[in-house]
């Protein structure tokens, strides 16, 4: 195909639009070290999202592409990838507003097992560390719990998590200390369970928090928050079990 | 080539909400489970359910699960059997309170109480008015229940084999199933998992279509690894679209939508479905009000440029109900239709969202298939549940939230079931000397193939034939025609050969995998469509534009390789009530 497409011009997203990529490979089977692969792709007129590319590229160019998908519309949280330099979902990214060629590379700071597929499994283990699941010990009645609208609200911005790991991976604490550090979004559901008032296990949760690397390696750098995209804010909850910890102190 | 191998009392394919609503109820038990997934577990497809899970709690206003049961019957166009629609409605609420008291994140009324929204088809007092039975989690009550079964199943140890693709069943001489072979992706290393039981959930195969609201990973594993295993496939004709697809892209607006009072408007801005269904209007069942929109189309006053669509309004519901009720779906409009639903209606069009067929079961989750003169033998150590199953529940037409409700009902009572089968001491049966051999020859070929058609030119071709033969309108010759197109893409997908021929995480393989899974699911459907000479439910035939209950009130049996259909009676006789019988379906 032509060298010469323009960087910048014309929507790709019309009939018969080429776009650019610039695409992080390795195949640990056949390459000694990652390389970048270069290459086009003509899109089908409905395409409009980064991940209608991928699939593409992966049907026409070159099936040997590794990437994980679900669900193609933000829910599942599967196609998180470093794209043009920012974690982000493929399937909710529009391909109008990136610059060319787009370059992709896995999420950051964690094992790669091929191309654009990471080994999340330091990343489970930290959000299974923080006992994610109602602990509620009293008999249940014979309906719902209940909870007042206003208590609900409180878990609002906390259980939309969809454990994409785009915030995470761009924790300059996680990338150091992934073993030790729990991480935004682990953090975030450690809060969603503090936070819901049918929880009878704050202060087992507050002590399985209190540790110089779980909770506090947080410097509130805020990518997590940048980076989101559901639009949640780890840091504000990560500010909020602070406060419950010195609260507890006093 | 030994294949490894790993014992378990159970292995469960599919952690979707059915999936891990049994293993959950397993492991709590104290039995070996293993829940293979070829994703993550909160990426399965149950992520992706919006409005609510149906259950008569009454919380807003008054509601009977005989009410429940009845709209479910007449929902399913009298093809759902009976005695199972009475065991899940009456199950619904118990089986919503535990979730909840699992930490679902239910909405909540001022009262403490779970929030509950109307939704399509759903009535009180048989028919007379809508009532509000759809227990929400704003609109993403999958999601809310999806991750909550997951929680609650790291507590409870269960063991998960994350992205391990089960590609075969394994069964004996006497027909018992005694596990599955997988691929593990990472290694790319076949592998046995032997189980005193095997319980699918492998979820549905809207893939088959071109204009799908479903994930890209629902391609109707369970059903071919059944097909392929020589068992049937019931009432695969039956295939639901949802009104509100977002035109051109697919994804799903929630009928939830209009159950908080949103409209669908034609190009003249009329409320069209005041003339179709005067009484529920735009909460008529899904099949009735998308062959409405589609007369609509079809008699010129679709919207857009080519008339292909109608708009669903919901700005007169205020950004504030939006944003409280509906914010995932304001989402969905801004990235995928480019229109603000604070401002703007929102284009959409009917679109395959859901398979009412599938592998056939019974109410304890067993598989049952036609043996020794009985239509209904228990198929020895096999279990199925939720989409990937047809117990059937939603017979020819599903209610919205039933869904979400079969996962966890039905989740929960083949465990059960399980849990009591399993109190006996008794140990594995031997596997046969051959156990897994023609699995590992089919895989041997595919990677051994040194060129042929790429995997995904023939799965595009199979999703437009199926798309242009077998939609909401179907005919005779239409449905011939794609009859035989089907058998002819069935066979170059036999011979399709990938590049890729690594073994780590070779996700080339894995698709090559699925489209024979696909083709087995397309061709159920569209067979099975083109036997069935009457309409009724999702199933229209302009050809046979009645209901024929005299000749159809009867399960289809599709048979891989067979040569016709066969049926099977419908149970019209529930547990403990009267049967409700066949009316016409008005709305």
């Amino acid at each position: 195909m032509s060298a010469t497409s323009p960087v910048s011009g014309p929507s790709p997203s019309v009939v018969g639009g080429t776009v650019r990529f610039r695409i992080y490979r390795y195949d640990p089977e056949r390459d000694r070290k990652p390389r970048m692969q270069d290459l086009e792709v003509r899109l089908h007129p409905h395409d409009k999202m980064l991940l209608d590319a991928l699939m593409r590229i992966k049907a026409d160019v070159d099936d040997s592409l590794s990437f994980r998908r679900s669900c193609r519309e933000g829910v599942c949280g599967s196609d998180a990838m470093n794209i043009n330099g920012r974690n982000g979902l493929a399937c909710i990214t529009n391909l109008r507003g990136l610059r060319q060629p787009i370059e992709l590379r896995p999420l950051p700071g964690l094992p790669i097992v091929r191309d654009l597929i990471v080994d999340m499994t330091d990343f489970f283990q930290q959000y299974h560390s923080i006992k994610p699941y109602l602990i509620n010990n009293s008999a249940p009645p014979e309906r719902e719990r209940l909870q007042s609208p206003q208590q609900r609200d409180e878990l609002d911005g906390l259980y939309e998590c969809i454990l994409c790991a785009c915030c995470s991976t761009s924790c300059p604490s996680f990338w150091w200390n992934p073993d030790k550090f729990v991480g935004p979004a682990g953090l975030l559901q450690a809060y969603r369970f503090l936070a819901d008032s049918r929880d009878e296990a704050g202060a087992e949760r507050l002590d399985n928090l209190m540790d110089p690397y779980r909770l506090f390696r947080c410097h509130t750098i805020m990518n997590c928050v940048d980076v989101c995209p559901k639009g949640l804010n780890p840091t504000r909850a990560i500010g909020k079990i602070k406060e419950m910890m010195v609260r507890r102190e006093i | 080539m030994a294949l490894a191998r790993r014992r378990f009392d159970a292995v469960i394919v599919g952690a979707g909400g059915a999936g891990m609503r049994c293993s959950l109820q397993l492991a709590r038990a104290g039995l070996s489970v293993a829940v293979l997934s070829k994703v993550f577990p909160t990426r399965s497809h149950t992520v992706a359910a919006q409005g609510g899970i149906g259950a008569s709690l009454g919380n807003m206003t008054e509601d009977q699960w005989l009410w429940h049961m009845f709209d479910t019957v007449k929902g399913s166009d009298y093809l759902g059997d009976q005695d199972a629609i009475e065991f899940m409605c009456r199950e619904a609420p118990s089986a919503v309170y535990e979730l909840e008291h699992l930490g679902m994140p239910f909405d909540r009324n001022p009262d403490g109480t779970i929030y509950q929204r109307p939704f399509g088809g759903h009535s009180a007092n048989f028919g007379e008015k809508p009532v509000p039975r759809a227990c929400a989690a704003a609109d993403r009550t999958g999601h809310a229940l999806l991750h909550t079964l997951y929680q609650c199943n790291v507590a409870a140890r269960t063991q998960f084999f994350v992205e391990y693709m089960a590609v075969d069943l394994v069964r004996d001489a006497d027909g018992d199933c005694l596990g599955v072979v997988a691929l593990e992706m990472e290694t790319g290393t076949p592998v046995l998992l032997e189980g005193k039981v095997t319980v699918l959930a492998t979820g549905g195969a809207g893939r088959i279509f071109a204009a799908s609201t479903n994930a890209y990973i629902n391609t109707g594993d369970g059903l071919g690894m059944v097909a392929r295993a020589g068992l049937p496939l019931q009432d695969m004709e039956f295939w639901q679209f949802h009104p509100t697809g977002v035109a051109g892209a697919g994804v799903l607006i929630t009928e939830g939508v209009r159950g908080e009072g949103g409209i669908l408007l034609n190009s003249r801005g009329e409320r069209f479905m005041e003339r179709y269904a005067p009484t529920l209007k735009d909460l008529a069942p899904r099949d009735f009000v998308s062959r409405s929109m589609d007369q609509e189309i079809k008699e010129g006053r679709g919207c857009g440029p080519e008339a292909d669509h109608v708009m669903l309004k919901l700005d007169h519901l205020g950004a504030e109900t939006i944003m409280k009720r509906l914010p995932s779906i304001r989402e969905i409009a801004i990235k995928f239709a480019n229109v603000d639903p604070i401002r703007e209606a929102i284009p959409v069009v009917p679109t395959i969202h859901y398979q009412m067929g599938g592998i056939p079961a019974n109410f304890e989750g067993q598989v049952v298939a036609p043996a020794n003169a009985n239509p209904e033998a228990v198929v020895g150590g096999l279990y199925a549940i939720g989409e990937c199953s047809c117990v059937s529940v939603h017979g020819a037409n599903r209610l919205g939230t039933n869904s979400l409700l079969d996962l966890i009902v039905f989740g929960r009572s083949a465990g059960n079931h399980i849990c009591a089968a399993l109190q006996t001491p008794s140990s594995h049966k031997p596997m046969p000397r051959d156990a897994g051999e023609a699995t590992l020859a089919r895989l041997a070929d595919l990677d051994a193939r040194p060129q042929g058609e790429r995997t995904q030119d023939v799965a595009a071709e199979l999703r437009r034939v199926m798309q242009a033969h077998c939609g909401v309108f179907r005919t005779g010759t239409l449905l011939a025609e794609g009859v035989r197109k089907i058998a002819e893409l069935a066979e170059r997908a036999a011979r399709v050969a990938i590049g890729d021929k690594s073994r780590i995480f070779n996700t080339a393989r894995i698709e090559a995998i699925e489209l024979s899974n696909l083709v087995a699911t397309a061709q159920a459907t569209i067979e099975s469509a083109q036997a069935r000479t009457e309409s009724r439910g999702a199933h229209a035939r302009d050809d046979f534009p009645q209901r024929d209950d005299a000749n159809w009130i009867k399960h289809t049996l599709w048979y891989a390789g067979g040569p016709e259909p066969q049926y099977k009676p419908v149970h019209l006789k529930p547990l403990s009530v009267p049967t409700f019988e066949p009316k016409k379906r008005t709305f």
